[in-house]
């Protein structure tokens, strides 16, 4: 088995909440082999986008330890895992989060830029093109619909040809059949660009399309198919 | 390198997207800037012409200027270096001028010229070719003013003294000092051989001379004045040059434009108050943004620097507009400052002042930005997908503490720009953040009053309206701060000129003498008191003035002092008081307008010898104190004396005031001239009262204290006219910050708007809400600034000009009303599409 691109070691997130402690993630362990699919399923508030943000390197844990291609997180600084983002990491998000002000082409260009690519232009062109949307790259977000919004977030979370790319139930605010598209185009990109994929869903249809599926309730696994 | 240029490309990005409704708030800039090029600009030329002109203000080379007759030493210098240069006397001293055909009398200030002077720069005169002609007769040539004054034409005889000249021509312009020195009376010149027949140059006469040289162009004037200025130290003459004379001038005005510099500067600051309010909405409207950028790879600082650029690049904006600006107003500021500056002033565009004003705009932008725009490195990357808990919010940001330091540096850097003084520019950003903070705190007080005890049978329409000042993302404080800070300093310079012109008023209030008789000869003196006594009129002394130098302070000689005090360099004022001629007095009380600080008074009768009261400042001056040893030069009589008391004088009451007052029983035998005041209630039986006199006694002057009060008035009047315009640029700041906060949070006024009136008010309730709203904003803004200018007056009219204090109910009630009316104008027109737009339309935009 080739090494693990991401590992989780007894994972627990303390919150306080209200004046009380708040546990919303208790000892989570795994890990994931690069280009593998990963689908984190449970009811709301079981703990799956706090485990997506430690997982991402958004949030510390409050024990515990995240290893990205063998780098530990917790080590590093908010700006270091910044970089590492930028160069590992892409999202994509339930509400899309495409930045407003920025047209399609700019918004899947922003990492590129970030880390100085000179050719970030074509590039991101060359993305749209693959998601569908090769002629629209000068519309802003507003003139998309939301369909098209959510393959210009996936262009952009492919663009830097990230290790993983962390989807937060990106069909969430889509319906059925455009939804079911844009999973396709995820797998799509998860085999012909080796990315590693981990979605966060609470859809049974949506994890089913994954090759490994983790089980959350009351911020413990209580499944893994893996395992 | 990479980094940077995603930063810029960024930050170009934002800023093409940016709400055009911000860069209202870069017009803020935009004021402020046009403000201080305007001014800077001013300065600039006015500093140009000064270089220029310097020599024609001087009008020779080199002056030698002395309080009495050159002696045979100084008179061997001119001498010897007359041969080689051309060179001019000038003989300056006060008489009364009497017009016989219209009767009319005026004191005037006599120049009696010698020689082709000036030699550089002219006088001009109507009719053309008056000055030339000046020597050629018993010629004069007048103020314009004078003739007004007196009814009287060219052509008609003025006796001076006891001579006659004929009115030859006017001046229309002649290079002059700063200031008001012609206060006093209009200047009129008479040519020097006619001097000895006006017999105007007797005992107790205060007489300027001064000899003029034109030098050959190889020798250098400041070689040679510091030459010869330690040898005519003791000699009691001053040497002027046009290079020092360009520097004192230049120190003079720069400090009057320097002062007005800082007034514009405070509209920028509060400019860069609008930025800071604008960037403070601006971040929260772009959190999600930011919160993806993160998510992204962007470090906190990179997205730090992408919103600062940004800032920067619309103040950039708004400071070129305002430099444009800047450059059409400076063309107002000759005619607003024309009076006291004695130069033309060529306008022209100092690239330097535009330079500056543009970076200055730039700095105060981004400054001012730079604490909210900190506020990014609070947005948690985890923030793009869902809300944070209240836990995760970071601990306090140590570069908050680098921001705030930064923006108290650049304002103590930018006032100490336009002052030359640290310490000056330091009190300035002190002063200035004081009244911020009181502003502010008096604001948030208020609204926290109003939060929790808004009595709640109040109308609903004044409640709604009240509580929009206290919601959540409210900028009540920042209004209060930007319209009232324009309020306050109006409001401020006004209580400051209305305090300093009431005590002018008071002084030459009625039953107070208005006419002061002075150089009457002893014996005049009977004659004097007989004519006033005929008219009917008070008589108020006669106080006696014994004209004396000070030969040697704790037994050193003068002439050792000033040789120290030019050796240290210690600064001319100092110099100066070893050299001056005092005027000083003998009396047995205290007089109203002083006040023993130190030692005793001497009892009535107490014939004590040598016993002297010193005025407080000049005692500093003199380094003496109780006992000290001070001997006298009178006319040639060593006078010894000692320090038995200190006074602190009130200058300000027109009075005779002395510096140095003699004990009784020392100085009855010195020569001596006595001044006696009186009232005369009318202007007409003034004049006719001094024409009498100068009739009778044409030595004697006649000063009409009601004539200074008015050209003292008009000085005040022209200064304050000045500072005021200066001050609202301030206010239209805080105008266009009302009207960029309004436009901000237009989005949910509208929709508020639409809410009520879907729940049933109607357009008119909704009117009243929104009128409520403005009002009690205006209301606050004004209350809070004139009780803040009320106490800024009282200390600046009780420490600094310590006079007493007055508060001017109706003026400043009328300035408060100004403020309320120009807030809801402002805020009901901002307003319309709150009351005007369908309620439907407004909630479908959701």
């Amino acid at each position: 088995m080739p090494e693990a691109v991401l590992q989780s070691q007894s994972l627990s997130r303390t919150y306080r909440s209200g004046g009380r402690d708040l546990t919303v993630l208790k000892d989570i362990t795994f890990s994931l082999e690069p280009g593998g699919f990963l689908a984190i399923l449970g009811p709301s508030g079981s703990g799956k986008t706090t485990l997506l943000g430690l997982l991402a390197g958004l949030d510390r844990p409050s024990t515990g330890s995240v290893y990205l291609d063998g780098q530990e997180l917790g080590l590093l600084s908010e700006d270091e895992r910044a970089r590492l983002r930028g160069e590992k990491i892409g999202f994509v998000f339930q509400a899309f989060q495409l930045i407003p002000t920025l047209t399609a082409q700019e918004n899947v260009q922003v990492p590129l830029e970030l880390r100085g690519d000179a050719n970030a232009a074509p590039r991101a062109r060359e993305l749209l093109e693959r998601v569908g949307l090769g002629g629209r790259g000068h519309h802003y977000p507003a003139q998309l619909s939301g369909g098209e919004q959510q393959r210009v977030a996936l262009a952009r979370g492919f663009s830097s040809r990230p290790r993983v790319l962390f989807a937060d139930e990106p069909t969430g605010n889509l319906d059925a059949a455009t939804g079911a598209t844009i999973i396709d185009l995820m797998v799509e990109l998860n085999r012909d660009l080796g990315t590693t994929l981990v979605l966060v869903t609470h859809d049974l249809d949506l994890a089913a399309r994954a090759r490994r599926t983790i089980r959350l309730a009351d911020g413990r696994v209580v499944a893994d198919t893996a395992a | 390198m990479s980094v940077a240029l995603f930063v810029l490309r960024m930050a170009a990005r934002e800023l093409r997207a940016t709400p055009r409704r911000l860069f209202l708030l870069t017009g803020t800039v935009a004021v402020g800037v046009a403000a201080l090029v305007a001014i800077n600009s001013y300065t600039d030329n006015l500093q140009d012409s000064v270089r220029q002109q310097a020599r024609s203000l001087l009008g020779a080379d080199l002056s030698l200027m002395s309080r009495q007759p050159f002696s045979p030493r100084v008179e061997a210098l001119l001498d010897t270096l007359s041969r080689s240069s051309p060179s001019a006397r000038v003989t300056s001293f006060s008489g009364m001028a009497y017009v016989p055909r219209t009767a009319g009398t005026r004191l005037v200030q006599v120049a009696a010229v010698a020689g082709r002077f000036p030699f550089y720069g002219q006088i001009r005169t109507e009719p053309r070719g008056a000055w030339t002609e000046l020597q050629a007769g018993r010629h004069i040539v007048v103020d314009p003013s004078l003739l007004t004054a007196l009814g009287a034409r060219l052509g008609d005889t003025v006796s001076l003294g006891e001579a006659r000249f004929v009115i030859s021509g006017t001046i229309q312009s002649a290079p002059s000092d700063v200031g008001f020195r012609f206060a006093f009376g209009p200047r009129v010149y008479i040519p020097a051989k006619y001097l000895p027949e006006t017999a105007l140059l007797g005992f107790g006469a205060r007489v300027q001379y001064e000899a003029f040289l034109k030098l050959p162009a190889r020798v250098s004037p400041q070689a040679l004045a510091d030459r010869y200025r330690a040898a005519l130290m003791p000699e009691r003459v001053r040497v002027r040059t046009v290079a020092e004379d360009q520097r004192n001038l230049n120190d003079v005005l720069s400090k009057l434009t320097g002062y007005l510099g800082l007034v514009a500067l405070i509209a920028l600051l509060l400019g860069g108050i609008g930025v800071a309010s604008a960037a403070v909405v601006f971040i929260r409207q772009r959190s999600e943004t930011i919160a993806v950028l993160r998510c992204l790879g962007t470090t906190a600082g990179q997205v730090f620097m992408i919103y600062l650029v940004e800032a920067g690049a619309m103040a950039l904006v708004g400071s070129v507009a305002g430099a444009l600006a800047g450059v059409g107003l400076q063309r107002l500021l000759p005619r607003l400052l024309a009076g006291f500056i004695p130069v033309d002033v060529i306008p022209a565009v100092s690239w330097g002042a535009v330079a500056i004003g543009i970076g200055t705009g730039v700095l105060v932008g981004v400054v001012f930005a730079a604490l909210p725009i900190l506020a990014v490195r609070r947005i948690s990357p985890l923030s793009a997908l869902r809300r944070p808990f209240e836990s995760e919010s970071p601990p306090r940001d140590p570069w908050r503490l680098v921001a705030a330091l930064a923006l108290v540096t650049s304002t103590v850097a930018l006032a100490r720009l336009q002052v030359g003084s640290w310490r000056q520019g330091a009190i300035f950003a002190g002063a200035v953040g004081v009244a911020l903070l009181l502003l502010w705190a008096a604001a948030w007080a208020l609204v926290q009053v109003m939060r929790r005890w808004l009595p709640e049978r109040w109308p609903y329409v004044w409640r709604q309206g009240l509580a929009n000042l206290h919601r959540p993302a409210n900028q009540t404080v920042t209004l209060v701060l930007a319209i009232g800070f324009g309020a306050f300093l109006l409001g401020t310079l006004y209580l400051v000129q209305y305090n300093l012109l009431r005590q002018l008023r008071l002084t030459g209030g009625p039953a107070r003498p208005n006419l002061v008789l002075f150089d009457i000869q002893p014996d005049q003196l009977g004659a004097v008191e007989r004519e006033l006594k005929a008219a009917g009129l008070p008589l108020i002394g006669p106080t006696p003035i014994v004209p004396m130098r000070i030969s040697s302070v704790n037994g050193r000689p003068v002439a050792k002092l000033l040789a120290d005090t030019s050796q240290t360099g210690e600064g001319r004022s100092n110099a100066w008081v070893y050299r001056r001629e005092y005027r000083s007095t003998y009396r047995d009380s205290v007089v109203p307008s002083e006040r023993v600080v130190q030692g005793k008074w001497w009892r009535p009768g107490d014939r004590g010898a040598g016993r002297i009261s010193i005025e407080q400042d000049l005692a500093r001056e003199l380094r003496v104190g109780l006992g000290d040893e001070i001997v006298w030069d009178v006319q040639g009589i060593p006078v010894t004396s000692k320090v038995a008391s200190v006074r602190e004088v009130d200058w300000a009451r027109f009075e005779p005031n002395f510096f140095v007052v003699f004990a009784p029983g020392t100085l009855e035998d010195a020569p001596r001239t006595f001044v006696t005041l009186t009232r005369v209630a009318s202007a007409a039986d003034r004049g006719s009262f001094q024409r009498r006199l100068a009739e009778r006694f044409p030595n004697v002057s006649t000063l009409d204290l009601s004539m200074l009060q008015e050209a003292l008035e008009r000085l005040v009047d022209r200064v304050a006219l000045a500072i005021r315009f200066m001050a609202l640029f301030s206010l239209m700041v805080g105008a266009l910050v009302l009207v960029g906060a309004l436009a901000s949070s237009r989005f949910q006024r509208v929709r508020e708007g639409a809410l009520l009136r879907t729940l049933g008010a109607t357009r008119g309730q909704v009117f009243r809400v929104v009128l409520a709203e403005y009002l009690s904003l205006g209301l606050l803004a004004s209350a809070v600034a004139v009780v803040l200018a009320a106490v800024a007056g009282w200390a600046v009219a009780r420490f600094l000009f310590d006079s007493t204090f007055s508060l001017p109910v109706l003026p400043m009630s009328a300035l408060a009303a100004a403020i309320v009316l120009l807030t809801v104008v402002v805020g009901l027109s901002n307003s319309r599409e709150v009351v005007r737009r369908a309620p439907l339309e407004v909630l479908r935009e959701e």
